[in-house]
């Protein structure tokens, strides 16, 4: 039987019944990214879809708590009333995992620390978690961080748990900081640059004094785009700006005006440009500078390279290559080792999820260290076994 | 509120001889201070009230005599607590008679700007003002502002996450640092991060941000650097009242903006900072509120007419538009020199630091005032408004018999009313000894239990700055166990560590 807890203690009450039967748990809520991480070994699912609602929102102090799971887009549509947003804009991975669009749960965006485009200039998840309630792998409920914007309290566990996959407690509760939307938007698109000149408009305009808050390059349209937010009168002039900065490249200028400027980042946030057909997919973080070169790294090498596309000014890479036994992690992790960085398998079959490192190796030390941090919060393994190591 | 450190240990203050032998084979014998007045230099930071003579200073050059030092505490058991420039306002660098301290000066290099990354690779040491003295000719600078940041260094700023008046919004350190070397007891050396953003697994760079020298020893941060505004200009706006100045900071933020700087200052601290060094504010004026907006000059002057008509209609005296940036650094010429401004009107003052839900401000102003009035003292106020930190200073005469016993008291009970109003004990000052043994009013034995066993994890013989944040020392076997109920201990089978 599931247990759908309704409230923390029936949470709390969850995790020692596992505890004492030494049942593993999967933590669930609409179960939209039940596909990443590691493919674990079969666990009793802890459903925490029942557990929703906003317990607090005060437009005027920027600060919103909901329980672990409450809608994400019900959380979206009640910010967007008041002209408000999370601003690191949370990535929905429908798309490349497939299930339903929009069906995400903040608890959720918080195990995964989705992050969206704006991320460069706004922060991830974990930047906007202020604190949180929570019931630990030992089956005690624990609180930590607040809900003001500056605490600097106690430790920072809002940093850990936020993409620790539900490894470390089962949130209840999560509050955010959340910020005003931007007045308007435009995004400047240059086309024809090629990817190594195109990458380099992208740094030039992250250098610059414009404040472009996303910066892509689509090697299928041979384009690179520069979001621009604010007011209606800055927007348009710092647009302006830009295009006279790169003008020296030779590129041809286009914009997106605002409802096709949010149309085209939220395509891209949710990786379609690398979604569709057969292969896995692998996301990397290294320095924007790096970017080309991984790609050209592992085109030289004769990685089949399905699709890719670049995003944070050239420091986020998505791919899709042909599926392979190993998914291709050896080649990956060899070029990226070699620049420094990080690489996660996101989408590939289970077989090879339960083969393959998912998530980035990490050295002894570090690993031991990962291990002992995880043991502080669940020393029995009862949570999401396996999820991001097969060691815990 | 007496405060109390662990008591040195005699086994350990008897081997005194034999620990300076052993970092002397380690370190060049210049690098390590035994000799007491030398040491005497070491005994405090800012906060110096609270004092204590090290058992010895080891000033290290290299990662390698760092990784030594911290192997070396290992096995011979003793603590160590690391130290930057000092100017910790808690306590956090507060030395040990029994342990070692770790002073990190001599690593003062930057070692790498890469501005096509967007990024610097720094030591521990370097000053906080330095890196972006580095980087400015390019246009660049890097974001935290601590009002200390001519003197404290980056390695400290990691270890109390420091903020400053940009961080509404350019965020606190932890959002504006990429990667750390660092090296935990035992000597380990780890990296943490890097040029690239958010590696996964654990986020242990954004753990160690803000955990006061409890987890490990910082050796190297790479820090984010952001391109200058274009422009940036200041508002001064005075208001009859600090309610009225709450209301018109309220008002700004409704309004969907967010300033690169939005402070306000009570009547006393406006009289005091007007008989310190006269800038131009009005001594009639209940509360002054400073804005500044920065960015493209077409934004800024859009930005600049609606916060004006904000101010105007919440109430504001008048209304003071910075037209040159001597003006604009003038308006806050006041506010950078309110502390010391502050300590010309009593002979000491205690600086408190907790944060508060904003629109509590006029309510906890009122409460507060009352408090102090109980107990005779006075108080004058500074806030970064914008995220409701307030640094409430308590005047008193450590030459009165009990006024700094009660300065304390009133001290520790604005930090309480923080609390019950939905705030924090500490917004930017960190916990340190200062606010230690207030830890119980925001967090019950559970929660300090779970962020004692994540000390553990990197610390277990709890060697490394003990005796600070927490208001007991645990041992970690005793974390490791579960709490008993109804007289049975409900998982015997969970491992005892």
């Amino acid at each position: 039987m599931t247990p759908s807890p309704r409230d923390e203690t029936d949470v709390r009450d969850a995790i020692r019944d596992a505890l004492a039967a030494e049942t593993p748990l999967a933590i669930r809520g609409h179960g939209s990214k039940a596909g990443l991480g590691r493919a674990a070994a079969p666990a009793q699912i802890l459903s925490l879809a029942a557990l929703s609602g906003v317990t607090l929102y005060e437009p005027e102090e920027l600060v919103l708590t909901a329980r672990a799971g409450t809608p994400l887009r019900e959380i979206v549509a009640l910010l967007d009333a008041h002209r408000q947003q999370l601003a690191f804009e949370p990535m929905d991975h429908a798309l490349l995992l497939g299930g339903a669009r929009d069906d995400a749960t903040i608890g959720g965006v918080v195990a995964v620390n989705a992050s969206g485009p704006r991320r460069i200039k706004a922060g991830a998840a974990r930047d906007h978690l202020l604190g949180f309630r929570c019931v630990t792998g030992r089956g005690e409920i624990v609180k930590s961080g607040g809900r003001v914007m500056k605490n600097v309290t106690g430790y920072d566990l809002s940093k850990l748990v936020a993409g620790s996959y539900g490894t470390l407690a089962v949130l209840t509760e999560t509050t955010f900081k959340v910020l005003p939307q931007a007045e308007t938007e435009q995004t400047l698109l240059l086309s024809g640059l090629g990817e190594e000149k195109g990458l380099a408009a992208l740094r030039k305009a992250s250098g610059s004094p414009y404040e472009v808050s996303s910066l892509a390059f689509d090697p299928r349209e041979n384009i690179a785009a520069l979001r621009l937010e604010g007011p209606e009168i800055s927007v348009v002039k710092r647009r302006d700006d830009l295009v006279a900065l790169l003008a020296p490249l030779g590129a041809a200028a286009q914009t997106l005006e605002a409802e096709s400027s949010r149309a085209f980042w939220m395509r891209l946030r949710d990786g379609e440009p690398v979604a569709a057909g057969e292969g896995v997919v692998w996301r990397i973080s290294l320095a924007p500078s790096d970017g080309f070169t991984f790609v050209e790294s592992l085109r030289r090498n004769g990685a089949p390279l399905l699709a890719h596309v670049y995003d944070w000014a050239g420091g986020l890479v998505w791919l899709r290559l042909e599926a392979a036994p190993d998914a291709h992690a050896g080649a990956i992790r060899a070029v990226v080792d070699r620049l420094g960085g990080h690489a996660t398998l996101i989408r590939a079959d289970e077989a090879t999820r339960a083969t393959v490192d998912v998530f980035h190796p990490q050295p002894a030390a570090l690993a031991a260290l990962t291990r002992r941090v995880k043991d502080a919060f669940d020393p029995l393994h009862i949570l999401e076994r396996g999820r991001m190591r097969a060691d815990f | 509120m007496p405060l109390t450190m662990p008591l040195p240990e005699p086994a350990i203050l008897s081997r005194r001889d034999e620990i300076v032998a052993r970092l002397r084979e380690i370190l060049p014998p210049a690098h390590v201070i035994a000799d007491e007045t030398a040491r005497r230099a070491y005994e405090c930071d800012a906060l110096a009230m609270y004092r204590a003579l090290p058992l010895v200073v080891a000033l290290p050059e290299t990662v390698a005599e760092v990784s030594a030092i911290m192997a070396l505490a290992a096995e011979l058991n003793v603590k160590i607590v690391p130290r930057g420039a000092g100017t910790s306002l808690s306590g956090g660098a507060l030395p040990l008679e029994d342990g070692i301290l770790l002073g990190m000066a001599k690593f003062n290099r930057i070692l790498e700007v890469d501005f096509e990354n967007r990024c610097a690779r720094v030591q521990p040491g370097v000053q906080n003002l330095a890196i972006t003295r580095a980087v400015e000719h390019a246009g660049f600078y890097y974001a935290p502002d601590p009002s200390s940041q001519i003197a404290c260094t980056i390695g400290g700023n990691v270890g109390e996450n420091a903020g400053g008046v940009h961080c509404l919004k350019y965020g606190l350190t932890t959002n504006n640092i990429l990667g750390l070397e660092i090296v935990l007891m035992g000597g380990e050396v780890l990296r943490l991060g890097g040029k690239h953003l958010d590696s996964e697994m654990y986020d242990l760079l954004g753990l160690m941000t803000g955990s006061e020298g409890l987890l490990g020893v910082v050796t190297e941060v790479t820090v984010r650097l952001l391109q200058k505004p274009l422009t940036a200009r200041g508002l001064l706006l005075p208001f009859p009242s600090v309610e009225a100045g709450a209301r018109c900071v309220g008002a700004i933020i409704a309004r969907g903006i967010i300033p690169g700087g939005l402070e306000m200052m009570d009547q006393a601290t406006i009289g005091a900072v007007e008989s310190f060094q006269p800038c131009g504010y009005p001594l009639n004026a209940g509360a002054i509120v400073i804005v500044e907006l920065d960015g493209t000059p077409a934004e800024v002057d859009h930005l600049v007419a609606v916060v004006e008509g904000i101010a105007r209609a919440e109430g504001a005296m008048e209304t003071r538009v910075s037209q040159s940036e001597a003006e604009r650094l003038r308006f806050w010429a006041g506010r950078k020199n309110a502390f010391p401004a502050v300590s010309c009107i009593g002979p000491d003052y205690l600086c408190m630091d907790g944060t508060i839900p904003r629109r509590r401000l006029p309510d906890v102003l009122t409460r507060m005032d009352r408090l102090a009035k109980a107990c005779g003292l006075r108080v004058a106020n500074v806030f970064h408004a914008g995220d409701g930190n307030l640094h409430p200073l308590i005047l008193y005469d450590a030459s009165k018999d009990g006024d700094i016993e009660r300065a304390e008291q009133l001290g520790a009970d604005i930090l309480r009313l923080c609390v019950e109003v939905g705030g924090v004990l500490t917004g930017e000052h960190g916990v340190g000894v200062e606010k230690r043994d207030l830890m119980g009013e925001m967090f019950d034995e559970t929660d300090l239990s779970q962020q004692q066993r994540v000390k553990c994890a990197f610390d277990p013989q709890h060697r490394l700055n003990p005796g600070k944040v927490f208001p007991t020392l645990h041992r970690c076997a005793e974390l490791g166990a579960m709490h008993v109920q109804s007289g049975k201990l409900p998982f015997p089978n969970l491992p005892r560590f």
